[in-house]
């Protein structure tokens, strides 16, 4: 694996989402992006939800995109590949298709956690070969920073405000890897763009997974985390430190911690505290009063706990 | 060739077959269900090249159409009722996006309260979402109209999705002798799947669904305003063709013994025929009357339709679906068309077999009766309790 993610060998393939997208100032999500096409050689077809990513890389008559593109709504992005891997399989055994073509979706939270999970649980399923990779950034930023089923506990949001009463979100994240996981498909993983080495190793393994894959990525963003656009990379490797986005694959049935987590397990590295990363984003700002600490505790216990459940998959 | 004895359902699957798409997406719901089940049977034995995928609901059925269709595939499915209501977002994209998608939809009530049975308002829920819409009589039609669909809607003018009525049940499970065509006839008649772009086209990549603002978003609105324009010709010169290869002669507006007639009936789908025995009674009585079998809904024939109804006494529009709060989707068009008229016959709207109740003769001269004495309201309910 050491060729793929050889600095001289990345910097040396083509760019496949390129410059004049409108995506705000520190976004994590164009970093991620480039990084995953960059894992493989293969050509590659792609498709989108609608959300940031999506309606800031295609605006008429302009494209980021210098590979085959394709956005049709926001919940249907799994759905939209699955037909266009159909058509690939179909024109290639009728012979009018030579390349060997790889396919990748791309989705925000809200389009893989919400409203378009039906559509990845379905072609995951039917086993269609194509990489779905989550580009989690923990909200619907696109239409200005709402709730999701990937929103943090205690996190506010537009329609999840830190009130006198409510103390922002209430419930836990939904654990979406592992309900796709449930799915027992060739390869799924959780990832982080600090860690590119890591991204990129796991990005081939989807590509050439032979199946449905599953990446998901934190992707911090500096409007609705409330964080400096200088500080994406420092924020998603906190994710990683504290545990609160352990980096782990699933390949063939076996579950792998994988970079700081690994480390972490094998206890040559610290686990830091959850205070750290709450503290480093203004989303979680009212929980430093002392009538909403007790939200914080439950998040580092409900941390801990996840934690402990991943080292017994992982066989730590 | 020999005539077969077939359901609506069942021809429509025969003709995929002969065309043989390169993909089929679709959902599983009554009265479509025969399609996608006879369509596995020809995938199971490898009569067909087509990727058949079984979708997990209608919404993504067709978000699988339109990524196969941009990926340059010839592609077919088929719904009815709630499928085609859930399909409603991604029906506009996929014409949005100018892709020639043939799908066949069995007319069924909407919910609530729950109906399995025939009308037409899934069909007129999608009315204004840039599909072409025609409406078959049929088993014969149904199958026909599956063949000569992929014509129309793959035309280089047109590029714009097609959807191909049958009525729930009453054409989708009645048995009925037709006539296939020979398998070589159909490959030959449609033609090899012709595109401009294509997704998998790694060499020249292609963006396809960008994001639109207001500077462009109403131009692309507008070219599909005006492909539809050209559907008309289109469609005729088809239905030419078509009636070169099988001898059968379609029109988009077919009149029944209307060329003396002072009052005629208009309606879509089966009860069209039913119309044409009752037209052949009552001209026995010696009453001056017709019919009118209106096959294409979108667009809408408003000038041709007009021509054919200036002149009459009076008509009546059948309305196998209600916009409640306002009269049946049919009958303003009709009435539009006609503002200009020179010779303006009156016009009556009657709303009936909702929800699969039989339109029976009885009632049917009713409304020729009403029509000839100018009785009734402007809009009137056959058959329905008060």
């Amino acid at each position: 694996m050491s060729t793929v993610t050889s600095l001289k060998v990345l910097s040396e393939r083509e760019d496949r989402y390129v410059e004049g997208h409108r995506l705000c100032a520190g976004c994590a999500e164009p970093i991620i992006a480039r990084q995953i096409l960059m894992a493989t050689e293969k050509p590659v077809v792609v498709s989108n939800a609608t959300g940031c990513f999506e309606v800031s890389s295609s605006i008429y008559p302009f494209t980021s995109w210098n590979v085959p593109w394709i956005h049709s709504a926001f919940e249907n992005a799994a759905a939209t590949i699955s037909g266009v891997e159909a058509a690939y399989l179909s024109l290639k055994r009728q012979g009018k298709i030579t390349e060997d073509i790889r396919f990748i979706t791309f989705g925000g939270d809200g389009a893989t956690y919400d409203i378009g999970f039906q559509a990845i649980s379905g072609a995951i399923e039917r086993g269609h070969r194509f990489m779905y990779v989550c580009l989690n950034n923990e909200a619907y930023m696109n239409t200005g920073i709402q709730r999701s089923g990937a929103t943090s506990r205690g996190a506010q949001t537009t329609t999840c405000p830190a009130g006198t009463c409510i103390p922002g979100k209430r419930e836990f994240p939904k654990d979406l890897t592992k309900i796709i996981i449930a799915h027992d498909l060739p390869y799924a993983a959780q990832a982080s763009p600090h860690n590119y080495k890591d991204m990129i190793e796991k990005s081939a393994k989807g590509f050439e997974a032979n199946g449905p894959a599953f990446l998901n990525v934190i992707s911090p963003c500096p409007r609705g985390w409330r964080h400096d656009s200088a500080k994406t990379i420092e924020i998603a490797k906190l994710a990683v430190e504290t545990c609160v986005w352990p980096l782990y694959e699933f390949e063939r049935g076996e579950w792998r911690l994988t970079g700081e987590s690994l480390r972490i397990a094998e206890g040559s590295r610290q686990k830091l505290p959850v205070s750290d990363w709450l503290k480093s984003q203004g989303r979680f700002g009212h929980l430093t009063k002392e009538k909403w600490k007790f939200v914080a505790d439950e998040i580092q216990a409900n941390v801990d706990s996840k934690w402990q459940e991943l080292l017994r998959l992982c066989k730590h | 060739m020999e005539k077969v004895a077939m359901n609506g359902d069942q021809v429509i699957a025969l003709a995929w077959k002969q065309i043989d798409p390169d993909v089929v997406a679709a959902y599983p719901i009554t009265p479509q269900t025969i399609i996608v089940e006879a369509f596995s049977e020809y995938v199971a034995d490898g009569l067909v090249n087509t990727e058949y995928v079984c979708a997990e609901s209608e919404h993504s059925a067709m978000s699988m159409c339109i990524g196969a269709s941009a990926s340059g595939a010839r592609t077919a499915t088929a719904t009815a009722s709630a499928g085609l209501a859930f399909m409603w977002e991604m029906l506009y994209i996929a014409s949005g996006m100018r892709l020639p998608i043939v799908m066949a939809v069995a007319n069924r009530a909407l919910s609530g309260p729950i109906n399995i049975h025939c009308d037409h308002s899934d069909a007129m829920g999608a009315r204004d979402s840039g599909w072409i819409q025609i409406f078959g009589e049929n088993v014969q039609e149904a199958y026909d109209n599956s063949i000569m669909a992929f014509r129309i809607a793959e035309h280089m003018d047109l590029r714009l999705p097609t959807m191909t009525c049958l009525d729930g049940f009453i054409v989708t499970h009645s048995l009925e002798r037709f006539e296939p065509l020979p398998d070589e006839v159909v490959k030959k008649f449609v033609g090899p799947f012709k595109y401009k772009r294509s997704l998998l086209d790694v060499k020249n990549p292609t963006t396809f669904g960008p994001f639109d603002w207001t500077d462009f978003y109403f131009e692309h609105k507008y070219q599909q305003v005006d492909a539809m324009r050209h559907v008309i010709p289109v469609m005729e010169q088809v239905q030419d063709d078509f009636a070169k290869v099988s001898g059968r002669r379609y029109n988009i507006i077919e009149p029944y013994r209307l060329d003396d007639a002072d009052y005629a009936v208009v309606a879509m789908g089966s009860t069209a025929g039913t119309l044409k025995d009752i037209v052949d009674e009552l001209r026995a009585e010696g009453k001056k009357v017709g019919s009118i079998k209106l096959r294409l809904f979108r667009p809408f024939p408003a000038q041709e339709l007009a021509k054919i109804l200036q002149g009459l006494k009076g008509v009546a529009i059948l309305d196998r679906a209600v916009s409640i709060g306002a009269s049946g989707p049919l009958f303003p068009e009709v009435r539009s068309a006609l503002y200009d008229a020179k010779d303006r016959p009156k016009l009556k709207n009657y709303i009936y077999g909702l929800g699969g109740r039989d339109i029976k003769p009885e009632e049917l001269k009713h409304v020729y009766k009403q029509l000839i004495y100018n009785e009734g309201e402007l809009v009137n309910f056959l058959g329905v309790r008060a």
